[in-house]
């Protein structure tokens, strides 16, 4: 187990460096001359032009500029942003806890009612609840995130003013309902893979024994049936968990949450390069950490599988 | 139909009560699937009884309903699509069907286990081999984890798995087949029940190992004195082990005779073939005889004697009318205990 997760560790460093590498390489030349984009329409003082073309290594050919970039990385340096001036870091440091906190409310939301809506449906296959699911779940995977969100927030924030309209003035309920809508996605599939995991689990030979054992239906369904089925719904959280704390640029625009997602489509907006390869490669590491959390929740879950 | 009395020679059963007779009674015990093509008709009007300490094995082609009685028996048959629509089975004189759900509950396991066939699907793959045994005696006898654990060493070492202890922690997948099934027999043994049912308990083993298990189960039966019911479509592996067996046929039971009897002299024109159907030393070299035919649609059974299409010695009257369950004779018409076969020509099938 060690070794894997040595070897594992290992492998994802050629894996950061291509994807990093790449969103750079696609910033820089997308960019077209990043001192002008500084200065919008006015010319550029010779002598800033030098010295911001020394500061940041314009000059010097693409695979050279990202290694100083690699080596203020792993200094945990970000390095600046265009347009603030901003050290990236610290915006990441503002940002995240924010996407965490939205992140957070619509993890335990999919989890929670995505689980138990799907456990209840593979158990009564046919019945009301089961088609209710089933619907409802079709509805909100079939409607855009961003249809989803915003009526959400004309509904629930303008017009009934439950919750906040936007912004995160308001403490928890600032974030409740981005939170409900983002997660309301995930939780539909969660719902149908638990769903479809539970009411092939029933028909597994092994509850036939359970049967045989005289186990009571509780116990049947809440020992032996729940730990087989929830293997597939665990490794889908783990992996949606990596893909919530990336933050959500849609939800996050819509409610006006300053988070990752929020500071992603602003540079990408404005092409702050700096930023904008900072953030990518937040994403980067985040998913490749997730992805490895869920390979080893997995083995840890089933049994049968054994890393080595 | 007469039982065959077999068990005058072995010790009263355990916890019998005042009840006298068979422990396990199955009368015209019928059992239909409603699916989508039709109603298939597994089970029409099975009898057999079993004694404490005797062993019946029941024989017959596959989808001949065996598996299908035996969870109709335990109670644990898919309804729906499954469906009970007559019979009986009586469990020391009470008939289980007509308890209710926590009265039935409260028997499986604990009076009445079951051995499966694939012992790797048929154990939780994601449960310790400990905790599995260990769970009969939590959920019936309320033991602590604990307890349960050190029984489920007991157990394991009671059906030879060397190292026990440390294996106890093991999961499924970790035992050879044969061990597996050891743990499946270890997990039915657990609270010494009146009867087991065995269905098909060796036929995914290596032929080496079917020998070693199947000697195991008989000596553990012996030992507690149970009742057990072995459901098998290999000849080959009830000889030594049974007291009597049955024959199925298109959910019915064709012939009954004690176990050496049957081998002799066979009185329905399905088990002949059957037994024609055995490879043998003797014979090596030949070509092996097959029963022609498939056995039939359980959507659309044919009239009359089931088997007619497959049998070499049909007749018109086989076509129209069933043959009951006839007992058989001699031809002197001494008796022949526990013998009975449905075929109009069961004379001529014994004596001719
Ligand atoms: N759950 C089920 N649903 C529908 N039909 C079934 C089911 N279980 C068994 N059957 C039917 O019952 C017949 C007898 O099956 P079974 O008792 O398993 O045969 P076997 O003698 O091989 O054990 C099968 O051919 C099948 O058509
Ligand atoms: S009743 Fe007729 S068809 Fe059936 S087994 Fe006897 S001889 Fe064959
Ligand atoms: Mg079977």
């Amino acid at each position: 187990m060690g070794r894997y997760v040595l070897r594992r560790l290992l492998q994802m460093v050629p894996v950061i460096i291509g994807t990093t590498f790449l969103v750079f390489a696609l910033v820089t030349e997308m960019g077209g001359d990043p001192v002008q984009n500084l200065y919008g329409e006015r010319p550029v003082p010779e002598s800033i032009r030098v010295a911001l073309t020394a500061q940041y290594h314009l000059d010097d050919p693409l695979p050279v500029r990202y290694g100083y970039y690699v080596s203020g990385l792993l200094q945990g340096d970000f390095g600046t942003s265009l347009s603030g001036s901003r050290p990236i870091s610290e915006m990441i440091a503002d940002a995240w806890p924010e996407t965490l906190k939205v992140a957070g409310i619509a993890f335990v939301f999919e989890m929670v009612v995505g689980v138990a809506a799907g456990v209840l449906a593979g158990m009564r296959r046919g019945k009301f609840l089961d088609n209710l699911v089933l619907l409802s779940t079709l509805t909100v995977i079939a409607v855009p995130i961003f249809v989803l969100g915003q009526t959400a927030q004309i509904f629930l924030g303008v017009k009934a003013g439950i919750f906040p309209v936007s912004g995160t003035n308001e403490g928890f309920m600032s974030y409740l309902l981005p939170g409900l809508v983002l997660g309301s996605v995930s939780l539909a599939y969660i719902a149908r893979l638990a769903r479809a995991s539970v009411a092939e689990n029933l028909r597994m030979d092994y509850v036939r024994t359970a049967k045989a054992k005289g186990l009571s239906p509780t116990r049947i369904t809440g020992v032996h049936v729940l730990r087989n089925s929830l293997i597939p719904v665990v490794t889908f959280l783990g992996a949606d968990l990596g893909t919530l704390m990336g933050g959500a640029i849609v939800t996050e625009r819509i409610f006006n949450i300053p988070g990752v997602g929020y500071n992603l489509f602003k540079a990408i907006q404005i092409e702050d390069g700096p930023a904008l390869v900072g953030f990518v490669t937040l994403l980067v590491l985040v998913y490749v950490v997730m992805a490895l959390v869920v390979d080893l929740l997995y083995a840890v879950l089933d049994p049968r599988i054994r890393y080595a | 139909m007469t039982i065959i009395d077999k068990t005058a020679d072995v010790p009263a059963p355990r916890g019998a009560g005042d009840h006298e007779g068979p422990l396990l009674e199955v009368r015209d015990l019928h059992v239909e699937f409603h699916t989508r093509e039709g109603v298939a008709q597994a089970v029409n009007g099975v009898n057999y009884t079993v004694s404490a300490g005797e062993t019946l094995a029941v024989l017959g082609e596959s989808g001949s309903g065996k598996s299908v009685t035996a969870q109709a028996i335990m109670g644990i048959l898919d309804m729906p699509p499954g469906r009970i629509p007559k019979g009986e089975v009586l469990f020391r004189g009470r008939d289980l069907l007509t308890m209710s759900p926590e009265e039935r509950r409260k028997i499986r396991g604990s009076k009445i286990a079951m051995i499966f066939q694939d012992a790797l699907s048929s154990l939780n793959p994601v449960l310790t081999v400990g905790y599995q045994l260990g769970e009969m005696f939590r959920v019936h006898q309320g033991l602590s984890k604990k307890e349960a654990k050190v029984k489920a060493i007991e157990l394991m070492d009671r059906v030879k798995i060397p190292a026990a202890a440390a294996r106890v922690n093991d999961y499924p997948h970790q035992f050879s087949g044969g061990m597996r099934q050891r743990i499946m027999i270890a997990m039915a043994l657990a609270l010494e029940p009146d009867l087991i049912i065995a269905d098909e308990p060796t036929t995914a083993l290596d032929v080496t190992v079917q020998a070693q298990v199947m000697d195991l189960l008989a000596e553990l039966q012996r030992e507690y004195n149970m009742g057990l019911i072995l459901i098998t479509h290999d000849l080959g592996v009830v000889a030594d082990v049974a007291d009597k067996i049955a024959v199925m046929y298109a959910g019915r039971i064709v012939e009954t005779a004690p176990v050496h009897e049957l081998y002799q002299r066979p009185a329905h024109p399905y088990t002949r073939g059957l037994l024609d159907s055995i490879p043998r030393l003797d014979q090596k070299g030949q070509e092996l005889y097959a029963i022609k035919g498939l056995p039939p649609n359980l959507l659309k059974i044919p009239s009359g004697c089931a088997f007619n299409p497959r049998c070499p010695k049909a007749q018109d009257v086989c076509r129209t009318d069933v043959p009951v369950l006839h007992p058989v004779t001699e031809q002197d018409g001494g008796e022949l205990p526990g013998r009975g076969s449905a075929c109009h020509f069961w004379k001529e099938t014994i004596h001719g």
